[in-house]
């Protein structure tokens, strides 16, 4: 091949390619093809390098956010230490920055909206997994669940806040007064309350791919020697997709911690210690975009973006986790 | 003796009953809430709807009507934007991935979109402004642009990716022995027989990020005027929604509700085309 290309590359072969002396036939076919060839050629590599770029633009992507986070969150690496982690007051007024609030507040309001969620999401797990598989049978009840499951997955979070604002919040408050308790109406719990109905959708259909890949031939074993649909769930269905389910519990933590928009909305944003679970407060995502805005000094602006990168590693890490567990699940 | 067992048997057949009722009634239940969520979303956007609403201007606190033109027109170009950024990057990536999907260089980005699918939309926002709203020192379009374009890129490779995973061999080596060189084979045999796959992924990225609110904060920041300079602050229909919703005037949030079915449709609309693009596209082999 390289021959040819020097041969091409020649300046008599191109000459002859061009057809410039009449009566030679032959040559400036071959001429003509072995230009041909070079040019497929670069264009073949260049086409090649092309994609790899795409593929290095992704790396370079991902290693950029984390450089950005870490250089970014060196100002407040240096005023405060590692003691940003549990510092207990956050007064950017006289830049003291700890983020001991906004953890308590994005692990607490996670938490509680996952473990309000377990029993809604694994019901329509179990319901599309198992009892009415889509995929099997051409059921139209069951196809209209998932795709009403589907629908609602897609809906933006600031419009799960805009209705949480005008909805749950008043709904939140009657609860309040008749408890006695002080009626905020938005707060931790009203906001666990929007984190747990969104993630509902997604993780219940994480939960029925898993349970929708128990192999069939375990489940007719157990059929076989007379076990009923449910003792078929209790002890074939839910043993051999633990692992599977416990990551898709993780994901569903990961997007929680993650969410902004619905929860700033309705948290209430006091950058105070909740005292319990019906105080207002403010999570990692939500102080960030109160306060990012505003933040005019460089501390400030800094100690956000610390709180970012805390974000970041924490959700990356949970994310991580439960897809390799999926990954290896499924395979 | 056997009475008894098959009272024992009746037992468990009654207890597998039951819990199938109560978890179809689980079901319904938490279907009917979210459902009804959705119902209230339309029906409260719906009045706000008519023609002005889509032409004008918000007005000022205080006077009735207005509408959203500057957050439509913002969100289509920033959207616009960021699918023109998205697409080259992600198709390459994508292609390469289905390419080279054992290399050692393949897994490091596969990691790495893993990476990007969990990230926090917030944190996409910080990196943005930190790589373009301080070195331009002003809040813009483009820089809102590049956040949703990096959201967009995990959802599209992964759609790609797994349409063109499927192109079959005897059909890309029928292209090679003819003669036809490798570029040529990708871009008229493969991508167009994967183009169902490539063209949903696109769309259900446009779908994703067409709401996200959080990575436009300080990016696009918002603007109350009609705006097309993409290095100016610009507004679209999720930081409309997020602005007037938390504002006390009612008239704004009449806005709002009208934005949020606007953007709701939109996105309805998008799913419905990428379905109906699957089924009549997509090339069984």
């Amino acid at each position: 091949m390289s021959e040819f290309i020097m041969t091409s590359s020649n300046p008599t072969s191109i000459d002859v390619a061009t057809g410039k002396q009449p009566g030679q036939q032959a040559r400036p076919y071959a001429g003509r093809m072995m230009n041909h060839i070079a040019g497929v050629d670069r264009k073949d590599w260049l086409f090649r390098k092309t994609l790899w770029i795409g593929g290095l633009v992704i790396l370079c992507l991902v290693l950029g956010i984390l450089l950005t986070l870490v250089v970014g969150s060196i100002p407040s690496l240096r005023a405060t230490g590692i003691r940003f982690l549990w510092g207990k007051t956050w007064n950017p007024v006289n830049e003291v920055f700890g983020a001991l609030p906004f953890l308590t507040g994005t692990l607490l309001t996670s938490f509680l909206a996952l473990f309000i969620s377990i029993p809604f999401s694994l019901s329509i797990a179990i319901f599309l997994g198992e009892y009415f598989p889509p995929a099997r049978k051409r059921n139209r009840f069951s196809h209209l669940v998932r795709e009403a499951v589907e629908l609602i997955a897609g809906i933006p979070s600031v419009i799960y806040g805009f209705w949480g604002l005008f909805v749950l919040v008043p709904a939140v408050r009657q609860l309040e007064m008749q408890w006695h308790i002080l009626p905020y109406g938005v707060g931790i719990f009203t906001a666990s309350l929007v984190l747990a109905i969104m993630i509902i959708p997604y993780a219940s259909s994480l939960g029925r791919e898993i349970i929708s890949l128990v192999p069939q031939d375990l489940k007719e074993a157990a059929y076989s020697l007379g076990a009923t649909r449910w003792e078929v769930i209790r002890h074939v269905v839910f043993p051999y997709a633990r692992s599977g389910i416990f990551a898709g519990l993780l994901l569903s933590l990961g997007r929680a911690l993650g969410e902004t928009m619905a929860v700033t909305m309705v948290i209430g944003n006091t950058s105070e210690l909740p005292t319990s679970i019906f105080s207002p407060g403010n999570t990692l995502a939500s102080v960030i975009a109160n306060e990012f805005t505003e933040a005019a000094n460089r501390v400030y602006l800094s100690a956000l973006i610390e709180l970012g990168l805390v974000l970041f590693v924490v959700t990356t890490c949970i994310h991580l986790i439960g897809k390799t567990i999926v990954q290896r699940f499924s395979a | 003796m056997l009475v008894h067992s098959f009272k024992h048997i009746r037992h468990r057949q009654i207890r597998s009953t039951l819990i199938r009722v109560v978890i179809v009634c689980f079901t319904l239940l938490t279907l009917l809430p979210l459902l009804y969520i959705l119902a209230y979303i339309i029906r409260r956007g719906i009045g706000a709807i008519n023609w002005s609403f889509f032409v004008e201007l918000p007005k000022p606190v205080g006077e009735r009507g207005g509408g959203i033109a500057n957050a439509l027109t913002g969100s289509v170009l920033i959207v616009a934007l960021a699918t023109l950024m998205a697409v080259p990057v992600g198709l390459s990536s994508a292609l390469y991935l289905s390419e080279h999907s054992r290399g050692k260089l393949a897994g490091f980005i596969r990691l790495c979109i893993e990476v990007l699918t969990g990230i926090p939309s917030i944190v996409v926002g910080i990196v943005a402004y930190y790589w373009l709203v301080r070195p331009m020192n002003s809040f813009s379009a483009f820089s809102g642009s590049v956040a949703l374009a990096i959201m967009m890129l995990p959802i599209m490779i992964r759609s790609a990716e797994e349409t063109l995973k499927r192109f079959p061999v005897h059909l890309r080596e029928a292209s090679l022995a003819l003669g036809v060189p490798y570029y040529k084979t990708i871009l008229k045999v493969l991508l167009p027989c994967s183009l169902s796959g490539v063209l949903s992924g696109i769309m259900l990225s446009i779908a994703r990020v067409i709401g996200e609110t959080a990575p436009l904060l300080f990016t696009a920041f918002g603007n109350p005027y009609l705006s097309f300079n993409i290095f100016h602050p610009m507004h679209s229909l999720p930081l409309l929604i997020y602005n007037y919703a938390i504002s006390p005037y009612d008239s704004w949030h009449q806005l709002a509700w009208g934005a949020a079915w606007v953007l709701l449709m939109w996105i309805l609309l998008l799913n419905v085309l990428t379905r109906i693009m699957i089924r009549k596209w997509s090339v069984r082999y």
